[in-house]
């Protein structure tokens, strides 16, 4: 059955309904005024942004060492999470499964409060380092399942083989299942990566002083108010998330 | 038979991931619902006495609203969520420019949350681009309140998940054999019918996921209503906030997470038994 007219019409406001703030927010981080009535063409907030707003910058160095090491963490995790799940037996399967899937139904603003309850009991100074913790916390789910349905699209009869043909367990890791994994890696570093750079509640609560990121930057400029320069950096993000769309879009049958 | 004892011996590759979540998620989750039966120390944090006083000091009125209104927002918003998705994931499913369209719903998906919710503040803001242009044409003496309420509440949390309820319904429209609904209607069904009884039911673990995908970030939201809600669309995830920060009332705080935590619980499984019983029938 075609879809009919009404799904077009639906399909075309939704469509309208996402682009138009987006591309209302793009157009106007290149006015000349201050405030939201187009004066004329400039760049003058771009040219703030990257002349004289050195506490943002230092935000998104702290965003970029968070979401690097804590994707880096995360795919290593998740790579070895992946593999038992994938040759492990039912038993093992099934207490790896109700471990991935508790994450999921818990929504994040409990993730963040439970790990600053966590963080302030064992006595452990809220930093870029629990930021890190926290970040590795919610992206192994995601990473682990990414790589997981990677591997399941090989049999697991080539890994017998080679142990069979005398490999030995170190080498049948190097040599075949990595190997294997290697796309579902690089889509599982880009999705903890995009996460964590993205994450604004669970962070929010456990950022101390001095460490806070890119969103937590956002937030609290959005929260003083409209201004150009809050544009101009959606702008650049939203380059910087199209880009990451295109590349994901081949692996998002691992991410639905 | 060696070589199954190999696989069984990547088990324990696994291991690590099972200690981080339980570590991390797992013992945190359980540090709230044993701060939630502690004592208040005023400086924030507890102290280790066991109190009631955590949940007394939730169950008022004032609370009971709150808790109630940020379902009732979930539930719209979900339930809106799968209205839009069902015919715009169906349509996609089956286009000619599907990788394209896709791809637009994606973008959005993968946007910044903080960046989506400033784009309504920048056109609906009491200092935004609509009031700006009226008061400039001289429609209006002085601005119009668009946001601050439950509906810019609704609004946002529809643009931000939206994708959230499109993309596990198109995953599962797309895997449909497209035959069956031909055969329903050389069968003699109408349009109609072939919509509730052969699309409807062969989709509802995808109705089901992204029912869940919007439910749960929206019951758990804290920016959306903090940056476009007014005073009286405060929901839970503001009193968490207040609570730990400003309030410092941990045990208070914990109570409220707790609460939450088994209302989300109950609904997903409402959600999920729900949808086996109708299957069994």
């Amino acid at each position: 059955m075609k879809p009919g007219n009404f799904s077009k019409i639906v399909l075309l406001f939704t469509l309208l309904f996402f682009y138009i703030p987006i591309v209302v927010l793009v157009i106007f981080s290149f006015n000349s005024s201050k405030s939201p009535e187009w004066t004329g063409f400039s760049l003058r907030w771009y040219y703030q942004l990257f002349t004289s707003s050195n506490h943002i910058w230092r935000t998104f160095v702290n965003s970029l060492i968070v979401g690097i090491s804590a994707s880096l963490f995360s795919v290593i995790i998740g790579t070895l999470g992946a593999i038992s799940m994938y040759l492990g037996s039912e038993k093992f399967k099934k207490l790896m499964w109700t471990t991935t899937y508790i994450p999921f139904i818990v929504p994040d603003i409990i993730i963040g409060v439970s790990l600053l309850i966590f963080f302030t009991t064992v006595h452990l100074k809220l930093s870029l380092f629990t930021i890190f913790l926290a970040h590795v916390t919610f992206s192994i789910p995601y990473t682990m399942m990414i790589i997981l349905t990677r591997l399941q699209d090989f049999d697991k009869s080539i890994i017998e083989a080679a142990y069979d043909l005398g490999a030995a367990r170190f080498t049948t890791l190097r040599k075949v299942i990595i190997p294997i994994a290697f796309p579902g890696v690089v889509a599982a570093f880009f999705m903890a990566f995009t996460l964590s750079i993205d994450d604004f509640v669970i962070t929010f609560f456990v950022a101390g002083p001095g460490s806070t990121t890119l969103p937590l930057q956002i937030f609290s400029m959005v929260r003083f108010g409209i201004s150009p320069v809050i544009n101009a950096i959606s702008t650049l993000l939203l380059v910087g998330t199209i880009f990451i769309s295109i590349f994901l879009r081949r692996y998002v049958r691992y991410i639905i | 038979m060696k070589s199954s004892k190999l696989l069984k011996s990547f088990e324990s590759y696994g291991y690590v991931y099972l200690f981080w979540l339980i570590v991390f998620f797992l013992i945190p989750v359980l540090a709230i619902l044993t701060y939630s039966f502690l004592t208040r120390d005023f400086q924030g944090g507890v102290r280790l006495q066991f109190s009631l006083k955590g949940y007394r000091d939730i169950l008022n009125t004032t609370y009971l609203t709150v808790f109630l209104r940020t379902v009732f927002i979930s539930l719209i918003s979900s339930t809106l969520s799968i209205f839009v998705a069902i015919p715009v994931a169906y349509y996609i499913a089956y286009s000619r420019f599907k990788n394209f369209l896709l791809l637009l719903v994606i973008i959005p998906f993968w946007t910044n949350s903080l960046i989506r919710i400033y784009a309504w503040i920048f056109i609906l803001g009491n200092n935004g681009l609509i009031n700006q242009t009226l008061l400039r044409l001289g429609i209006i003496e002085s601005y119009i309140k668009f946001m601050y309420n439950n509906f810019a509440v609704v609004l946002v949390l529809l643009y931000t998940y939206l994708p959230f309820a499109i993309l596990p319904l198109y995953s599962s429209i797309e895997r449909l054999e497209k035959q069956i609904f031909e055969a329903a209607l050389d069968l003699g069904c109408t349009k109609r019918q072939v919509f509730f009884k052969v699309l409807l039911p062969n989709i509802k673990q995808g109705i089901i996921s992204a029912f869940v995908f919007v439910f749960i970030p929206a019951i758990g939201t804290y920016a959306v209503p903090e940056l476009v809600g007014g005073k009286s669309s405060r929901l839970i995830g503001n009193e968490i906030a207040r609570q730990l920060t400003t309030a410092k009332n941990w045990p208070a705080a914990a109570a409220i997470s707790s609460v939450l935590l088994v209302i989300t619980i109950v609904a997903v499984l409402i959600f999920m038994y729900g949808g086996e019983k109708r299957e069994t029938r």
